[in-house]
């Protein structure tokens, strides 16, 4: 066990080259010149030109990959091209929000998805399993910022139950941060749900079938005891593989709602700092994304073990 | 058996079963009626689709949402189980009659210790403590003599045997000395020495218990090993229903004389002798050896098959018999080259192909055929039979006329009509379909044709049938024929030689006769002396 999880930690380092590399090569060769954005409309090219002497981007592109790197390894992440601040101090002031917002969607997405996920198998081909079928099939289509939109309009101005926008961190008023927090995880966990509750029906249905169910039936348990304990837990694997895979996806969709809702986490960061061709904001959160996917998807594969004896690393 | 004076604790009446519409006849079961009493052993035996599984699960009220019982009454010691709601079936399950299924590698959940499993039915149906319950565990588990109860107890089912699966299953049933047993083919997926091991157990604690107890199977080996009385069903009908000794030596109905005289026996017939023909396949010290490794972890090495050297002749039948695992199939995979050997020499006629690269193997492929053992899964739902048989013979460059004018040929040479060869696997039964895979190898004009235990997975009527167009097309075609199987009694019929493997190694290797009349391994004699009904000759009768 201790083996692997060395051997997954080393697994990181070549991920992460892999990643570096395509990044900084994608930022380079596309067109759009940070220096030219920095300088605005006006600038002369000898402006242009000096501060991209200043930011260092007049080097050979081998000479810029050397120096980012070595700063990497020495933990430097170097300073932002727009917002003036080191990066390392950016993301620190936005992943609250973003954190704050993937917790309360994982949260509410599992505690909703698995258990009609197992109902809808149990009462396989009732009016329950079909609803649950073609919600998944809007949840999958709808896209986030139509039902973040829809969302605000029914809740926030109609109902007035809930406010339209904004953020209050959680240290500042834990009600307020709560409240604000609804719409958001509501809209991200929808595609989420969808998800889930079909593979979660989907394996337990496949496990209803196995001879171990017929078995504990055999025995005299109750329906809710087979279907809780014997079929939920067989059917694990397959729903945290998607709970994994899900978490990757959640980062992408976290830049629309974090959009619609204003919320000023690193999605949003994302998408300025993309837009401002920020290269070393751009460069630093991406990698920060593959460590977090890599090291969940590690944390999937050995929360495996617990639900199935048979998986021994 | 005694009991005449005591009330049978399971008694069926009548029992009618629906099939849902659509389906080839109108009821699983009709009108079936028969006895168990205390302290029985009755069997249920019938060929595939004959309802017995049906009947089985009724009584427990398992039964698949489609089929419905519909009339007939079933009494478990005078109730009527099919009257009682669900909730009183929860209670009676496990309490007064428990069941034991065919596969004990996925009747146990994987993720729960069997100590978890034994303890789920106490917890439900008694209100004893933990202690209790545990105390009460380990004895059961004691008297299902498994090693070491307290490391069973917390082991997962995947860490161990079939046959020790076998025993947590029935230790489980037994647990609250229920008064009915239902057995439902417990034994088919063991190894023949496993199945000696639990036969005897189950009738051990029947015969102390005084259990009744159900014992659904296809192999009269089995039957006449364990039966007290036989219940013979055909198409969901009893066809016949009498003592073991009855049953098996005076069959009254023509469907009995034929499933009796369809047992192949376990003395060998005897063949003459030949050895004449030109030797088509020999191995020297073939070997093949599995072994995995990682990072930080020491090789793990599995020899499946050592040193094994066999030869056939043409019009020739080699048996490899063997329990699971014994590296039989390994050895007749190596051959055809569908794995590549790790060591020794294989000839093929004057050719040596053990180690021969890919590109030079090919034309030696055609050579070597080899029927499978499931019919259902071993051709292509979505090729017609016609151009599954075609098909290899047009790789090698024949036109498809020709092609096809061959294998109406073949379809004869099995004796199905020329005329189905644009129909798809799924319009044959099981024996046909192993008919069509035998036109399919034949059609390449082989030298070898591998029989993997192509006729384990066929009812025993079938597989006579199967067993003797291979042996008549072995002698038309001068065809060497290699027989894996783990059925004695079948290599017995079949095979002039007969090879035994255990643990990857080849221990007696001899003609048939000598092997079976006069086997001199002790691992060999231990395999003859397991065989169910090995002391019952199986008598042919006219139907």
């Amino acid at each position: 066990m201790l083996d692997f999880i060395i051997r997954r930690v080393i697994a990181i380092v070549p991920v992460l080259t892999v990643v570096a590399v395509f990044i900084f090569l994608m930022l380079r060769l596309t067109p759009g010149d940070p220096a030219a954005v920095i300088a605005g409309d006006n600038a002369t090219s000898d402006q242009i030109d000096d501060i991209r002497r200043k930011l260092g981007l007049d080097e050979p592109i081998w000479t810029q990959f050397a120096i980012w790197i070595t700063d990497i390894l020495q933990g430097k992440f170097g300073e932002s091209f727009f917002f003036k601040k080191t990066v390392a101090e950016l993301i620190a002031q936005r992943i609250e929000p973003t954190l704050a917002l993937a917790t309360c969607t994982l949260i509410f997405a599992v505690c909703v998805s698995v258990p009609i996920g197992v109902l809808a198998a149990y009462k396989q081909g009732s009016m329950f399993d079909r609803a649950v079928m073609a919600f998944a099939v809007l949840g999958f289509s709808v896209p986030g910022f139509v039902i973040g939109y829809c969302l605000i309009y029914v809740f926030a101005i109609e109902l007035g139950w809930l406010p339209v926008q904004g953020y209050t961190r959680i240290g500042v008023d834990f009600w307020k941060f709560l409240e604000r927090m609804v719409l958001p995880s509501l809209t991200l966990s929808v595609g989420f749900v969808a998800l889930i509750s079909r593979i979660t029906r989907a394996s337990v249905l496949e496990v209803l079938n196995e001879d171990y169910i017929r078995t504990a039936r055999a025995k005299g348990l109750s329906n809710r005891v087979v279907l809780m304990k014997h079929a939920l837990r067989n059917a694990a694997v397959p729903i945290l593989t998607v709970i994994g895979i899900g978490i990757a996806v959640l980062m992408g969709g976290a830049v629309v709602t974090e959009s619609v809702f204003g919320l000023p986490g690193l999605g949003r960061l994302t998408v300025e700092a993309v837009l401002s061709r920020d290269f070393p904001t751009i460069q630093t959160v991406i990698l920060m994304f593959s460590v977090v996917y890599v090291v969940i998807n590690l944390i999937i594969d050995i929360s495996y073990t617990i639900f199935d004896p048979r998986i021994r690393y | 058996m005694s009991g005449d004076a005591q009330k049978p604790v399971l008694e069926v009446r009548d029992l009618t079963v629906d099939l849902p519409s659509g389906a080839d006849r109108p009821h699983a079961v009709e009108k079936v009626s028969f006895t168990v009493n205390p302290g029985e052993i009755v069997c249920l035996v019938g060929e595939s689709g004959s309802g017995k599984s049906v009947i089985a699960f009724t009584v427990m009220g398992l039964l698949a949402k489609a089929l419905k019982p519909t009339a007939g009454q079933i009494l478990l010691q005078g109730e009527d189980v099919l009257q009682a709601s669900e909730a009183r079936l929860r209670e009676l399950r496990c309490t007064r009659m428990s069941m034991i299924f065919q596969e004990p590698m996925t009747a146990l959940n994987p993720v729960m210790t069997c100590g978890e499993q034994i303890d789920e039915v106490l917890a439900t149906h008694t209100q004893l403590d933990a202690s209790a319950r545990r105390a009460k565990i380990l004895a059961i588990l004691e008297r299902v003599k498994l090693p070491e109860p307290e490391r069973i107890y917390a082991s997962y089912p995947h860490q161990l045997s079939g046959g020790q699966r076998q025993r947590i299953m029935i230790a489980m049933a037994l647990v609250l000395d229920p008064v009915l047993l239902i057995a439902d083919e417990p034994t088919t997926a063991l190894d023949v020495t496993t199945q000696a091991e639990i036969l005897k157990l189950i009738a051990e604690l029947q015969g102390t218990q005084g259990t009744g107890v159900l014992f659904i199977t296809h192999d009269f080996g089995v039957v006449a090993e364990i039966a007290h009385r036989v219940a013979v069903l055909r198409w969901g009908q009893l066809v016949e229903f009498g003592t073991t000794e009855q049953i098996l030596s005076r069959p009254q109905e023509g469907y009995t004389k034929m499933l009796i005289s369809s047992v192949p026996s376990i003395h060998p017939r005897h063949r003459e002798e030949r050895r004449e023909g030109k030797t088509v396949l020999r191995t020297s010290k073939l070997g093949k050896t599995y072994s995995s490794s990682a990072f930080f972890q020491a090789t793990r090495v599995v020899k499946a098959a050592v040193d094994v050297d066999i030869d056939i002749r043409a019009g020739e039948t080699l048996g490899i018999v063997g329990e699971s695992g014994s590296g039989k199939s390994t050895v007749a995979r190596c051959i055809a080259r569908l794995i590549d050997p790790t060591e020794g020499k294989i000839y093929l006629g004057d050719t040596e192909i053990a180690a021969m690269p890919p590109r030079q193997l090919r034309p030696h492929r055609r050579r070597v055929q080899i029927v499978f053992q499931d019919p259902y899964r071993s051709m292509n739902p979505r090729m017609t039979v016609g151009d599954t048989i075609i098909e290899g013979p047009m790789n090698f460059g024949l036109g498809r006329e020709e092609a096809l004018k061959r294998a109406r040929i073949l379809m004869e040479t099995v004796r199905l009509d020329p005329n189905s060869l644009d129909r798809y696997p799924h319009q044959f039964s099981g024996g046909q379909r192993q008919r069509i895979c035998i036109a399919r190898a034949l059609a390449m004009e082989p030298d070898l044709l591998i029989a993997d235990e192509a006729v384990s997975a066929l009812d025993v009527s079938v597989q006579k049938q199967v067993l003797e167009l291979l042996d008549e097309i072995r002698q038309r075609l001068n065809l060497a024929v290699l027989f894996i199987t783990h059925d004695l009694r079948v290599a017995a019929q079949i095979c002039d030689f007969v090879a035994v493997m255990s643990k990857g190694r080849v221990v007696e290797y001899g003609p048939a006769t000598q092997v079976f009349e006069n086997p001199q391994d002790d691992y060999t004699k231990a395999l003859f002396a397991a065989a169910p009904g090995r002391h019952w000759e199986f008598g042919s009768f006219a139907a």
